[in-house]
């Protein structure tokens, strides 16, 4: 077997550069007569725009040009776009207000773009920005997402409650039949509160104008250059798509805050041809915070029927869900069509009904985060789970075992189709490797020293490998969802792949490389995987939704399918045989049953230097390109479990134990699925343990704007996980994968929850469960108990 | 952001009144402090710089008095603005109460809602720096006041002939002003680290 192939633990080809310093991140990009950007912020949540006096900010040293939304409404420019279009329950489709790229007569967030000041440096462009006057009228600001709809005041005029869309999915009418002949009803109430996303390196663009060819240029810190091209050219600016290019060069993690087209980078485009000079800018790390698209922010309330047997019959679920003051480019689809068709989790729930009111607030945008609407579904699902075991008095493992799905292909009362699975070979994997037989006397032990622990399960499933075009158009989707790749052999039998999938710290440069030299016999060094360029590749869907691999490794294998079946026919050629006699075997052409053969590299040379080659027959190089549209999404599944050690005098949590035992199909790579693995479970817990993004109620002014107030994870929060895998392939893509890049922080966080309310025997306690949070818990769980 | 204290000066509860109101005696407690104008009955307006380390920020306040009981207590409501460095509103009371015929016990409660940098940069921050600046504040202004009581009542019946901050208007407003002053001072401050 190869060393370097399919299953091989290869350490990855992008870290030296990255361990050495020699990324080349955008922020690094200085382009000839650089100018700098820096953007006046609304300070207030909600705000009138009563004028702007730039004369003391044109006036300061080193500016070159400001520009506000009169500026842009003068130019006509259109807002930027919402990507998914989704239709209330009663017909009508979501209200979808101006978002417009630099704020025109309102600010409705603090951090808000209200204008940009360019200047020679830096500095200068803060300096300027800071003396910028503008006249605000301070209005009621709307915060909190439960309370949106009922507010007196309105985000947007369109929207006079406030609400965008109330979305309506399954069968509403068979759940409350389920309900009446019901044994039991659990119910729950639960927040899944706003997170930051916290990209390690913060978000970036250089914006650049060619005169001579009239294009543009835009190197930006993002997860999908094409689409950032298409939105921001065909429905914001109005460039005609081949006279820009985007650039996504090295990319410091995106965790979905990248996929969006924002309004930094297009002001940035828009005022680079207006300047005539390049313009930079890079968000520090308050800017990253007020300005980011968040995550998560939902208010749910769950009830789940069961039979006298812990049989769950039907599942209801409300949401409202933030959307923040604008929609983020695909804030729409996240908290419907990402998180109510994920409502089934593992299990035979014959009837589910989701609704989702979806709000706009005072607060930045909400869009993908990490698992994007699965982590909120999983969460709704693992926790209704957890209760209704309580509820019956029975084993949280065996109420799970008593309702998985175990017959495949299995069609979900919300709208999904399984292809493939063994829950109960997770469950019982990661109960055997946590060694949950031990439990009790672990909690003994902990016990005898004045602790509380805790055991908490989570048996998430989730859909992946972002998406079959005609579902996800049938759902409301603006765009297709196949990715494209390309596989350039060189004369030397060196080989270049141009994929339209992007990494950002996934590691596809290795990943990628191994399946192409995997699958054509050569070196793993042999092969360079390029992305992240629209001049180069040839189209892309870029990187989410963890479909890397499954939709854009699956089109770089159609391409390698392409350049065998050539090569095949060049190799007969050179053998004297029949194309069809020809079988490639580890870099070989091979003359089945006989010793004739051809290596890789003669073939690509005869392809380019054709002097004995049927050229009647065949044209000359060796260079082809597949676009792979998937079938079906992958559903990548597995349980968590979560032990816990809780102080009764400070409510502390210590994580002691955490086993993840995953289901991702086939894994090319085990090393960096195990490193996908660990950062998003610290994701994840963090979610549950640390992480709250807080407006001020009132005000709506940003409380946690730094890592002052942010609560970061850390290595030290963490036991060393404990990780492993069992493997369904997929059935429906050529590599039998199904993607890793979210089960972590899609799985984690209802374990560690269940194992918290668990170790402290109370029913339900939010996210994130701080100290002072366990501790109030238990203290009002005490006074119940003696009342 | 909210600030709640107790603070006992060594004087008697007129001489508190009355040093409270003496620009000159304020001026000597709080570093930076510009001007001080009295610009309608009961309302005021004062800028003070700060500088912290490196950086200086200005700050423009405007102060209204309400419920004006002296010598014994009154309700402030003030709101500034930092320039780049956000903004404050909120409101304060202040009651002295005589513990002894030599002391006083001064008790506030502010409340601020603070916006811009002035929020992002952190409570934590912001609430241990204004609590030091309250102290320094008062230490100072407990000092002068026990020490130089005599001298200080001279400067406030000279002054008074020229200041807006007449004898016949409520004295209180001046040093309502400074606990607003003091809270601003530490947003800024804070902003700055």
């Amino acid at each position: 077997m190869k060393t370097d192939g399919i299953g091989a633990r290869v350490t990855r080809k992008e870290d030296h550069r990255f361990l050495t310093g020699n990324g080349q991140y955008t922020d690094d990009i200085i382009l000839p007569r650089q100018t700098y950007a820096s953007f006046v912020r609304s300070p207030h949540a909600h705000a009138t725009i009563n004028g702007i006096d730039s004369t003391a900010a044109a006036a300061m040293p080193g500016v070159v040009a400001i520009f506000t939304g009169k500026d842009i409404e003068e130019s006509k420019i259109g807002g930027l776009p919402c990507g998914w279009g989704i239709t209330s329950k009663d017909g009508t489709p979501a209200i979808e207000p101006p978002h417009p790229i630099l704020c025109i007569g309102k600010a409705r967030y603090v951090g808000d773009h209200v204008a940009v000041v360019i200047a020679e440096t830096t500095e200068q462009a803060r300096a300027a920005a800071d003396v910028m006057d503008v006249d605000y009228g301070i209005l009621p600001a709307v915060v909190s997402t439960g309370t949106a709809a009922a507010s007196k005041t309105a985000v947007h005029d369109q929207a006079p409650n406030n609400v965008c869309y109330t979305w309506g999915h399954g069968d509403e009418a068979g759940v409350k039949a389920a309900f009446e002949k019901a044994h039991h009803i659990s119910t729950l109430e639960l927040i899944n509160q706003r997170l930051a996303p916290n990209a390690m390196e913060p978000r970036a663009a250089n914006a650049v104008y060619d005169r001579s060819s009239e294009s543009y240029t835009l190197y930006v810190a993002n997860q999908n250059p094409h689409v950032e091209r298409l939105l921001m050219c065909a429905f914001v600016l109005g460039i005609p798509e081949h006279k820009m290019r985007v650039v996504a060069p090295d990319v410091g993690g995106g965790f979905g805050s990248k996929i969006f087209v924002y309004a930094e980078e297009t002001v940035l485009v828009w005022a680079s041809k207006r300047v005539g000079r390049p313009i930079k800018w890079t968000a520090d790390r308050t800017e990253a915070f007020l300005s980011d698209a968040h995550g998560r922010d939902h208010v749910t309330k769950a009830q789940l029927a069961m039979d006298k047997d812990g049989k769950f019959l039907g599942f209801r679920v409300d949401t409202t869900a933030a959307m923040g003051a604008y929609l983020s480019t695909f804030s729409t689809a996240v908290p419907t069509i990402l998180y109510g068709t994920l409502l089934a989790g593992q299990y035979t729930t014959p009837s589910i009904y989701v609704e989702v009111t979806a709000v706009f607030t005072n607060t930045a945008p909400v869009d993908a985060y990490r698992g994007a609407g699965r982590p909120e579904a999983t969460y709704v699902v693992e926790r209704m789970v957890e209760v209704a075991a309580r509820d019956m008095k029975m084993d949280p493992a065996e109420i799970r075992r008593r309702n998985f799905i175990r017959t495949f292909p299995y069609a979900t009362p919300v709208g999904l189709t399984y292809d493939v699975g063994d829950y109960d070979a997770t469950l019982d994997g990661a109960i055997k490797m946590h060694d949950v037989a031990g439990f009790a006397a672990r909690r003994a032990a902990s016990e005898a020293r004045g602790m509380k622990r805790g055991l908490g399960y989570s048996s998430y499933i989730e859909a992946c490998g972002l998406a079959p075009s005609n579902v996800a158009g049938a759902l409301g989707a603006r765009a297709g969802l196949f990715e494209s790749g390309e596989v350039r052999v060189h004369p030397t039998g060196k080989v270049e792949v141009f994929t339209g999938s992007h990494s950002h710290g996934q590691g596809h440069e290795t990943t990628f490389a191994q399946v192409v030299a995997d699958k054509l016999g050569i070196p793993i060094d042999d092969v360079t995987i390029n992305h992240g360029d629209t001049s180069k590749v040839l189209f892309g869907m870029g990187t989410y939704g963890s479909r890397s691999l499954a939709v854009g490794g699956s089109a770089i294998v159609k391409a390698v399918d392409k350049v065998i079946a050539k090569g095949k026919k060049i190799a007969a050629h050179l053998l004297e045989a029949s194309d069809t006699d020809i079988e490639f075997v580890n870099g070989e052409f091979i003359v089945k049953g006989t010793d004739k053969k051809v290596p890789f590299a003669s073939v690509s040379l005869t392809a380019y230097v054709p002097h004995n080659y049927p050229l009647d027959k065949l044209e000359p190089g060796l260079n082809e390109n597949a676009f792979y549209d998937p079938t079906n999404f992958t559903y990548p599944a597995g349980t968590h479990i979560c032990e816990v050690e809780v102080d009764p005098q400070t409510g502390k949590v210590e994580i002691c134990a955490f086993t993840a035992m995953d289901d991702f199909g086939n894994i090319i790579n085990p090393m960096i699925v195990e490193g996908q693995v660990h950062g998003g479970l610290a994701q994840g817990l963090g979610q549950a343990l640390l992480e709250d993004c807080i407006y001020d109620p009132e005000s709506g002014q940003l409380l946690t704007a730094s890592y002052m107030d942010y609560a970061m994870p850390r290595a030290d929060d963490f036991p060393n996980f404990k990780v492993g895998n069992n493997v369904t392939a997929c059935t429906h893509n050529p590599l039998g994968v199904k993607g890793c890049g979210e089960a972590g922080a899609i799985g984690s966080p209802p374990a560690l929850i269940n194992a918290i309310t668990d170790a402290i025997g109370v029913k339900h306690i939010d996210m994130p469960a701080t100290p002072e949070r366990v501790w109030r818990a238990m203290q009002t769980a005490a006074h119940a108990a003696h009342a | 952001m909210d600030m709640k204290d107790s603070r006992i000066i060594n004087a008697p509860q007129a001489k508190v009144w009355a040093a409270l109101n003496d620009p000159a005696m304020l001026k000597q407690c709080i570093i930076g402090c510009d001007s001080l104008e009295a610009t309608d009955e009961g309302t005021f307006v004062a800028a003070m710089s700060v500088k912290v380390g490196p950086v200086s920020a200005k700050f423009k306040g405007k102060l209204q008095l309400e419920d004006v009981q002296p010598p014994n207590s009154y309700k402030l409501k003030f709101e500034g603005q930092g320039g780049p460095a956000g903004f404050a509103n909120g409101t304060a009371n202040v009651s002295l109460t005589a513990e002894s015929p030599t002391s006083t016990r001064l008790d506030y409660v502010a409340n601020a809602m603070i916006g811009g940098k002035l929020a992002q940069i952190g409570s934590r921050l912001v609430d241990a720096a204004a609590r030091k600046i309250a102290d320094d504040f008062f230490s100072k202004f407990d000092a002068l006041v026990g020490e130089a009581m005599p001298q200080s009542t001279e400067v406030t019946n000279a002054s008074a002939a020229e200041s807006p901050v007449a004898t016949s208007k409520p004295v209180v407003p001046i040093w309502v002003w400074i606990v607003a002053a003091v809270v601003v001072a530490a947003l800024l401050y804070k902003w700055c680290l």
